[in-house]
């Protein structure tokens, strides 16, 4: 092996790959063994039941909604926190990242509180005809409550970085605002908001706490995927558990492998040797 | 494109980057905006532009004022010193996105033969296809300068366009922009802080101090007639000695020289180090050498004058000296100015 500048590669690498197996690899590992323990029948049929995939296509529908609401909002917010001066920036940069502090809980909490039909918005939406609280909008609502950071995040240091010199570089080839926008600086800050969606879905897939107490948890309608999981583990049926469990890990997986991949597309303008 | 600015002024919070600047700029000529950091001449290009507004004051493109019509309708052509290609596109993606932005609608085709004929113009043929970070610094320059040029700019504008560059590198892309300036016969604006390159390059030099145009005119009068001690110094190495005015004679110990038109009193005057000679016998100044650096094409002579002053002479190879030699430095020209604040 070639000899580093830093050493204790072999080291680190040992250390980092222990930690990632003793953390990582091996629950996931226990749940897959738990879930394969069931038998291809059983297992089809635990997670193809109808109260199973109704719980999919809630937890799913949601984080996709909830992700593409954090996705315009969420650079909107980092664009606003990059490119303007205004009095309180530094205190709305600091808040953005409130919600990865506070405990999911209170955020359900306080997020049904507010959003309850006598709550301060629930009741204004209300007279409207909305209704948040205990439907899958409050799912939503809280999924993108708990990953508003991730786009924020990712999106920021990108924006920071970006040359003025390019935008001024489309204004003088007679680029409208708009042009600018879609050709210039959203092409650049793809990878970026991939990164942010991707990891923004997979925590609105898998949060629990914040959504329990807002979406009235009715079987069929307002269940998310993972309280179904923990509806089987107070049950003791650690299989089905495991294998309901199986199915948001593998969507996961797979939505992160996608998005990784098109970060790669994205970014194959930086390669140095010609493509 | 004629160009004209008059008394334009420009004010960033309390700074006062140019002081009412005004200038001629006939079509098809290549002028340089030549002065040190810190003198507005960047900011006059941003504003020539469209990329900064003037606080004051009118630009002209032609007949037409073109104050207040925004960048992205002014028509002009800007290369920036750090290339700003758009990183994501590829050199031919580049040099077409003017095209394909412009409200003139051009067919694919015609947009391929016009990236196809400015990457020939710049001599990149093969490049179109690379990507900004695939190519070296100078190939980037000219990829910025295809694009400025594709859209048919009606005036060149250059921001140290080779600040960036290697020596070498620099002084091809010099005699390139040359050629091709002469080639297309656009009105072109460059701002530099290298004298070197605005003389070796431009029709005309603007020498600007302090947000004030201090001098201006061809390579050949700012260099034999500088009109300051600034533009004096700015130009190239001058040593500085003080002398006394009396009579219309400036003199320094032991040396004289013609100081017509100037009252009697304390006056500096300037010296090109190519401009003196060293000489072990009078007459002269009197000067003892403190250290001499020897170059392929002569000798530099650090000298300490009898009255304490520092100079600094180019010698030609064959002149004997050591550090230490007591002899006499001789004038050949030399220019004498006003004492002034600026040294």
């Amino acid at each position: 092996m070639r000899r580093r500048v830093l050493p204790g590669l072999t080291l680190s690498l040992g250390i980092t790959l222990f930690y990632v197996g003793l953390i990582v690899v091996l629950p996931l590992g226990a749940l897959v063994f738990k879930a394969a323990s069931l038998g291809p029948e059983d297992y089809w049929r635990i997670v193809s039941s109808a109260r199973a995939v109704a719980s999919y296509r809630v937890t799913v529908l949601s984080a996709l909604a909830a992700t593409a609401f954090n996705l315009v909002f969420g650079m909107a917010l980092a664009w606003v926190l990059v490119r303007y001066r205004f009095p309180g920036r530094r205190l709305i940069d600091a808040i953005v990242d409130l919600p990865f502090a506070l405990p999911t809980a209170v955020a359900g909490i306080a997020l049904t509180t507010l959003f309850a039909q006598n709550g301060w918005f629930g009741s204004v939406l209300a007279e409207a005809g909305i209704k948040v609280a205990y439907t899958p909008l409050g799912i939503m609502v809280a999924m993108s409550f708990t990953s508003l950071p991730f786009i924020v995040r990712t999106v920021q240091p990108v924006l920071e970085d970006l040359d003025p010199a390019l935008e001024e570089a489309a204004q003088t080839l007679g680029g409208s605002d708009g042009a600018i926008f879609m050709r210039v600086i959203l092409p650049l800050l793809t990878p970026a908001l991939l990164a942010g969606v991707s990891l923004s879905f997979a925590r609105s897939l898998g949060e629990f706490g914040a959504i329990i107490f807002i979406a009235g948890n009715q079987p069929m309608e307002t269940e998310i995927t993972a309280l179904l999981t923990f509806i089987r583990l107070e049950e003791y049926d650690y299989q089905a558990a495991a294998a309901i469990a199986s199915v948001l890990l593998i969507t996961a997986f797979v939505m992160l492998a996608i998005t990784n991949l098109m970060q790669a597309r994205a970014l194959r303008y930086t390669e140095k040797t010609r493509a | 494109m004629k160009i004209r600015l008059d008394n334009v002024v420009k004010t960033f919070d309390t700074f006062r980057a140019v002081h009412g600047v005004s200038l001629d700029i006939a079509s098809g000529e290549l002028v340089a905006l030549l002065g040190p950091s810190g003198s507005g001449k960047t900011t006059i290009l941003r504003m020539v532009a469209g990329l900064e507004y003037a606080d004051g004051g009118h630009i002209y493109f032609g007949e037409q004022d073109a104050t207040d019509i925004p960048v992205r309708d002014r028509g002009v052509g800007f290369v920036f010193q750090h290339y700003a290609l758009f990183p994501h596109m590829t050199v031919g993606e580049n040099i077409a996105f003017g095209m394909k932005v412009s409200k003139v609608k051009r067919s694919k085709q015609q947009m391929e033969a016009r990236v196809a004929e400015l990457l020939r113009l710049v001599k990149l043929d093969n490049l179109g296809g690379r990507f900004p970070s695939q190519i070296s610094g100078g190939q980037r320059q000219r990829v910025a300068l295809a694009r400025a040029l594709a859209v048919d700019p009606k005036v060149l504008l250059l921001d140290e366009p080779f600040g960036a560059l290697d020596a070498n590198v620099r002084r091809d892309l010099r005699r390139w922009l040359r050629e091709i300036h002469e080639e297309l016969g656009i009105t072109t604006l460059f701002v530099t802080h290298d004298q070197e390159e605005a003389l070796d390059l431009a029709d005309r030099v603007v020498i600007l101090n302090e947000g004030k145009i201090v001098q201006e005119g061809t390579p050949e009068a700012v260099c034999r007639n500088p009109n300051s001690a600034f533009v004096m110094n700015f130009l190239g190495d001058a040593n500085r000695l003080g002398a006394t005015v009396a009579n219309g004679k400036a003199e320094i110990g032991g040396a004289s020289l013609e100081a017509a038109g100037f009252g009697d009193g304390a006056a500096s005057v300037y010296l090109r180090p190519r401009d003196l000679d060293w000489s072990a016998t009078e007459p002269g100044i009197a000067a003892t050498v403190t250290r001499v650096i020897d170059k392929p094409d002569g000798r530099r002579i650090l000298a300490r004058t009898a009255g304490g002053e520092q100079v600094e002479l180019d010698v030609p190879p064959e002149t004997v000296a050591r550090a230490g030699d007591q002899g006499f430095v001789r004038i050949h020209r030399a220019r004498v100015f006003a004492e002034s604040a600026s040294n």
